[in-house]
């Protein structure tokens, strides 16, 4: 690969009071690179990519995202969170408002888009996600998958260069992880790049580029999948699978 | 039919000893109480004749014609009678913008609102001071009764609502001057009670003041009324921003929102919908609070009844107790409709959002 990082973490710190959250982190992502960060919990996966649009704030160390470092500009910040997506565990939709407004809020405030223009694309997001005919329902009247295929949704119509997922399948009922999963499946086939938190190994074996698996703060092994499952480097990394896989 | 209700009567009232006790015990309070009321206050009642004469005498209730002979000092105080056109246009531009500002289906709300919080306040000022060329001035020392209370209850609710959202904020603010100030704002408010502020504001605050500089007493009432109920208004809203998750700020600035169109799009319109009770029963007790401007010389609505009731053409035995009832069923009209109008809204905003 002779692409250029679209992400770029050097050396980064964090500490929240005497915690010591991520250790001298470093990693850089491709644009279109698929990564799946792995780790047990409290290990400071979500706290990473959680740095990457800014919702937490990094202590030492650089990170860039698509050329714009982040620091305490909040210009910057905003142009940062513009152009990557996130989804969240708690899917964390407005519950205000219907599942289409859920969509078009971001681009008619933020990207300044004609209503009409933000509906036809929100519409179309939502039916690549499967769920058009829920459009005007409001977020509590739909099942959690559903919900979260509108998380989806509503991340893809600000148009981002890059999706982060927060431990999207977590407080899913079993039946309804295949249905969010089929969609991020799809979001990477076309290309998406993607940081996705998950415990979910099938899937990082089906799409990742890379496994990035992390322990107490640290990043502990990265490795293309097939490599990283089947001939894991670290005694971490080895107890970890032995754990997950096994469940 | 009959058999239900006894059932009922048993299942609920007469189960046990204790309970057939309260029952009694209850009726014979309600008793003792309804039937004389409504005998005073009807029966027994003088619904007309002029004068103390008419309602002087033994065996005879409240004395209603004192209300509707002195309806209009109660209403406008002692607002020059040939001027009191201008009150009621007044009143009538700012029913013509609250009536389709209440009803949900009316379209338009933003400019409605606009008409109602800025356009009609100016135009309500100039028609009642008179304070143009051209219209006769009528100093506020006239201004009374109901027209006063309602100035300084619309006031206080119309100031206090936004200043109590923004206080609200800048508590829950992570800049720490802002979270400080706002903090010390809304503790000192609430800290000291509203007759104190009053006689501050009437009393203290010209001292203070150089000579030159004459602030209205309504004014300064005004003022003082507006940040003493901010301060309230701010826990209100503040109980409400606590209600709602942090994932929704985190999902709305992921997006891209700054922070006043997190706070306006996302986080307020769901933290006002938790605290509509709160913020009604802010308005109602800000509007009772409003009998306290008595004690700095300002006759609103109670006080210009009471005004009235030291007039020795109407004084009698009953007078007083009319007069007080009469007021306490006005204030009770203004109130019960504000929690019915919260009760409606409340159902309405809690139909389409299920949690």
């Amino acid at each position: 690969m002779t692409k250029s990082p679209i992400i770029e973490i050097a050396h980064v710190d964090k500490w929240y009071g005497d915690f010591h959250a991520l250790k001298d982190v470093s990693l850089s992502v491709a644009e279109g690179e698929r990564i799946v960060i792995a780790g047990p919990s409290g290990s400071g996966k979500s706290t990473l990519i959680r740095c990457i649009n800014r919702l937490e704030a990094h202590d030492k160390g650089r990170i860039a995202v698509d050329g714009i470092e982040l620091t305490e500009d909040l210009k910057r910040i905003d142009e940062v969170r513009r152009e990557v997506g996130m989804v969240f565990q708690q899917f964390n939709l407005f519950p205000h408002m219907t599942v289409l407004e859920n969509c078009t809020l971001a681009p008619i405030w933020v990207r300044k888009q004609p209503q009409e223009e933000a509906e036809a694309t929100a519409m179309r997001f939502l039916e690549r996600v499967r769920i058009p005919e829920q459009a005007l329902k409001y977020p509590g009247q739909l099942s959690g998958g559903q919900q979260q295929r509108v998380a989806i949704a509503r991340a893809l119509c600000m148009n981002p260069k890059i999706m982060l997922f927060d431990e999207p399948t977590s407080a899913l009922d079993p039946e309804m992880i295949k249905e969010v999963l089929d969609v991020m499946v799809g979001l990477a086939n076309d290309g998406m790049t993607m940081i996705c938190v998950t415990h979910e190994m099938g899937f990082a074996r089906e799409v990742a580029d890379r496994v990035v698996f992390m322990d107490q703060g640290e990043i502990v092994e990265e490795a293309p999948p097939a490599e990283f499952f089947t001939s894991p480097k670290s005694e971490r990394t080895k107890a970890f699978l032995a754990q997950i896989l096994r469940g | 039919m009959v058999t239900t209700s006894i059932k009922w009567l048993r299942r609920n009232l007469f189960s046990n000893w204790w309970n057939t006790g309260l029952t009694v015990l209850v009726l014979y309070v309600l008793w003792s109480a309804v039937p004389p009321f409504i005998d005073w206050a009807f029966v027994s009642a003088v619904w007309h004749g002029e004068g103390r004469a008419a309602c002087l005498g033994p065996g005879k209730g409240a004395c209603w014609p004192f209300v509707y002979a002195n309806l209009d000092q109660f209403i406008y105080g002692r607002y020059p009678a040939e001027l009191r056109w201008r009150v009621n246009v007044a009143f009538l531009l700012g029913l013509a913008g609250l009536v389709p500002m209440l009803i949900p289906r009316v379209p338009a709300k933003f400019w409605n609102l606009g008409y109602l919080v800025i356009a009609w306040p100016m135009i309500a000022i100039v028609l009642i001071s008179g304070d143009r060329p051209g219209l006769i001035g009528v100093d506020t020392d006239l201004w009374g009764g109901l027209l006063v209370t309602l100035i300084v209850a619309i006031t206080g609710i119309v100031a206090s609502f936004p200043l109590g959202v923004l206080l609200a904020l800048g508590r829950r603010s992570e800049m720490p001057v802002i979270r400080s100030l706002s903090t010390i704002f809304i503790e000192f408010w609430r800290g000291v009670p509203l007759i104190t502020v009053l006689f501050m504001a009437s009393v203290m605050l010209p001292l203070f003041l150089p000579r030159e500089i004459h602030l209205d007493n309504l004014l300064r009432c005004l003022v003082g009324v507006a940040l003493f109920s901010s301060a309230y208004m701010a826990e209100v809203v503040r109980g409400g921003l606590q209600a709602v998750p942090r994932g929704q700020i985190e999902a709305a600035r992921a997006l891209g929102l700054s922070y006043w169109q997190t706070m306006g799009l996302v986080v307020l319109p769901q933290a006002l919908r938790h605290v509509i009770p709160g913020i009604v029963n802010t308005f109602i007790g800000l509007f009772k609070d409003t009998t306290l401007v008595l004690i700095v010389g300002l006759f609103d609505f109670l006080g210009q009844v009471r005004v009235q009731l030291s007039d020795m053409h109407w004084s009698t035995p009953q007078g007083a107790a009319t007069g007080y009832v009469f007021a306490a069923f006005v204030y009770w009209v203004f109130c019960f409709g504000m929690s019915r109008y919260s009760a409606f809204m409340e159902r309405r905003l809690n139909k389409g959002m299920v949690r």
